[in-house]
């Protein structure tokens, strides 16, 4: 129940639930090391702390107020973004930034300063976030926004919980004109391919994202799916999709699987109309669909490796990394890259830089699975790129140190008494 | 104009039946809570859903009898069309099996409070009909080691709504009980084992408001629940003596 989505650990944490913001304060002097939890959607262990305690944050549902003028929603951080956008799509607004499951809390999504499709024109999470609240261990209360007490501001969002516990938030929504969007699928043969048709499309297109096949030897074949709000709205349902059954004994994505996965993929996307208008649910959310999707890696559960390039070396070192996996035979049909925008990242820790991001899944396959990290690490460090957090679970200090110049910076802001099993990996404590 | 008055607004499921409730257009809601702030929680949350409802909200203490004739009469000053009750403590049998109070406590909300409350509301409607319908439990169906002074406090309940439901048969106003398997709230998260089943608070807020406006008269929620305490309610004392649960 409070695992981490990568299902990679046995141990969680005690779990104490938080039903009411004036619990946190109570919570966290009462107990020696917690860690706000929101519903487990981060893959590694930012979201554990075994042998501590997990303050469950889902209960703080609650909006508090919303101004249909302006569109800015204050809400308590257990809030789900989906439950933000069945709210206000309806009434013509909607997040403007979005991860690609809508299973995330407010405060997880401000923690980890998550990131979507729409990168390249409206930046981080955070970049839409107008204020929070913080509450300390000590009892302090700090109202957090990027003009007052900008530099807690900075720290906590990305800041994967350390910080304190964000108890509510201030979000500014975009206005729309409906739920649908127009998509366009466009496919490519090669990593070239894909950044050419990247620089060609960046700027008609709100959103983008392309999917990347892993396996190919020479030439990583992908797809691009864009989209833009449609302007014609006609009034759809969707509907909820099913959920993954059980788990299986293994991974169903493995070496006999991973190759007829991806050219299946690949083949029953060539084959659809290249243009049509969906759902947005479809369009941000396609694997939500399928609920706990995660059980298809089996008991050992996987990882998945996030990373991104700056501009100058974003080519050759995808291409490399690309080259690596295929070699391995290890992967999986989630290939994801995304060209993101130029616009710094607020967070001290915030993953998001100008450059090219690449995400993989790869079940666990022990000790083969690490060795390959530790040659896609090597890539990555040489070319002043860097990890995801939120994805992690196995990464160096050395490797955390390469890539995040503001460590030091960050660590003036923790909570002594919040900590978790990443913390305590990359941080020491 | 439709009325809803929720007593115990607050908890998990009530307030989840509530967002259901308040999808639909020119509703008055009643949140009767012992927190004022708590309250007032719940109701903006449902504002923000549906700007064009109307939210009261009454603070009381829940346990004083005075305190709640006072507020039916006020509140039945207008027609309400529905009564939960749905207020409630879990609590953990090992401490209060070791201290009396604790008995005390947990039956005077669980059992006594929902009792007045029940029928005061009931004689409060018998003119004008309407729906009163009181949150129960699977674990009033058969005392286990496990939970029975919260088993107890229910099995009140369901005695206690059969017999209004009797007393009011034929006419029109219908008593509800609703009997609710393990969820997944608050009352009950700590204390989940990885791997045990729990329904999601919104299917069983779904299955409620369903068996409400069907005019059903026991909700087992989920609906499988019914089978299996059918099952458990017949087993022999030998057999379930052996058990442990």
């Amino acid at each position: 129940m409070f695992d981490s989505w990568g299902r990679l650990n046995t141990k969680s944490g005690e779990v104490k639930i938080v039903s009411d913001i004036g619990q946190i304060k109570t919570l966290l002097k009462k107990t020696q090391s917690s860690l706000p939890y929101g519903v487990g959607r981060s893959y590694g262990d930012v979201c554990i702390n075994p042998d501590g305690t997990l303050l469950s944050m889902s209960e703080l549902d609650r909006f508090i107020s919303f101004d249909p003028e302006t569109g800015i929603l204050k809400c308590e951080a257990g809030v789900l973004l989906r439950d933000i956008q069945r709210q206000f799509v309806p009434m013509g607004w909607a997040l403007p930034v979005t991860p690609g499951t809508q299973f995330v809390t407010v405060g997880g999504a401000i923690a980890n300063d998550v990131h979507g499709k729409s990168h390249h024109v409206h930046g981080t999470f955070a970049h839409n976030v107008l204020k929070f609240t913080l509450i300390r261990s000590d009892g302090e209360s700090i109202e957090c926004s990027p003009t007052k007490n900008p530099d807690w501001f900075a720290a906590t969002v990305g800041g994967i919980g350390l910080t304190g516990v964000i108890s509510k938030a201030t979000l500014k929504l975009q206005k729309i004109a409906g739920p649908l969007i127009d998509t366009q699928t466009i496919p490519f043969g090669s990593v070239e391919e894909f950044f050419q048709l990247t620089l060609a499309t960046n700027n008609a297109w709100e959103n983008s994202v392309s999917w990347i096949d892993c396996t190919t030897k020479r030439k990583n074949r992908g797809l691009l799916m864009v989209g833009n709000r449609s302007t014609n709205q006609t009034e759809t349902k969707y509907k909820d999709g099913l959920t993954f059954p059980f788990e299986p004994p293994v991974s169903l994505i493995n070496k006999f699987t991973l190759k007829p996965g991806n050219l299946g993929y690949y083949a029953l996307n060539r084959i659809k109309p290249s243009k049509s208008t969906v759902h947005y649910e479809k369009f941000f959310y396609p694997l939500d669909g399928v609920g706990e999707w995660n059980k298809i890696y089996g008991p050992k559960g996987f990882y998945q490796y996030q990373s991104v390039i700056p501009p100058e070396n974003a080519l050759s070192a995808t291409k490399e990394m690309l080259s690596e996996i295929s070699k391995s035979g290890q992967g999986s049909v989630l290939g994801v890259l995304k060209a993101f925008g130029d616009t710094p990242s607020i967070g001290l820790l915030s993953f998001p830089m100008a450059g090219t991001t690449l995400a993989l899944d790869f079940p666990n396959r022990g000790a083969e699975t690490e060795k390959l990290f530790e040659r896609l690490d090597a890539i990555v460090k040489a070319a002043n790129g860097r990890l995801y957090l939120a994805k992690d679970a196995r990464m160096s200090r050395e490797m955390f140190a390469s890539g995040y110049s503001e460590i030091e910076n960050f660590t003036r802001f923790r909570d002594p008494k919040i900590s978790s099993a990443m913390s305590r990996r990359l941080l020491g404590s | 104009m439709k009325r809803i008055v929720i007593v115990g607004a607050t908890s998990t499921i009530a307030s989840e039946c509530a967002r259901i409730w308040n999808q639909t257009d020119n509703v008055t809601f009643v949140l009767v809570a012992r927190d004022k702030s708590k309250a007032k929680r719940v109701a903006k949350d449902l504002r923000v859903r549906n700007p064009k409802n109307n939210f009261e909200i009454e603070t009381l203490n829940f346990e004083k009898p005075k305190q709640i004739a006072g507020l039916i009469e006020e509140v039945a000053k207008e027609k309400i069309d529905l009564v939960l009750i749905a207020h409630g403590v879990l609590p953990e049998q090992q401490e209060v099996q070791t201290d009396l109070r604790g008995i005390k406590r947990v039956l005077n909300i669980n059992a006594t409070s929902v009792a007045m409350f029940a029928e005061g509301f009931a004689n409060a409607m018998q003119e004008t009909g309407g729906t009163i319908a009181v949150i129960g439990s699977v674990a009033g169906d058969r005392g286990r080691k496990a939970n029975y002074v919260y088993g107890s406090s229910k099995a009140l309940v369901e005695t206690y709504s059969r017999g209004l439901a009797h007393r009011f048969a034929g006419s029109n106003l219908n008593i509800c009980l609703i009997k609710p398997g393990p969820t997944a709230t608050a009352m009950t998260a700590e204390r989940t084992q990885k791997g045990q089943k729990q329904a999601s608070v919104e299917q069983v807020a779904a299955q409620i408001v369903k068996g409400i406006s069907k005019g059903k008269l026991v909700i087992y929620t989920p609906g499988i629940w019914r089978w299996i305490m059918l099952v458990i309610r017949h087993l022999p004392t030998s057999i379930f003596n052996r058990l442990n649960f």
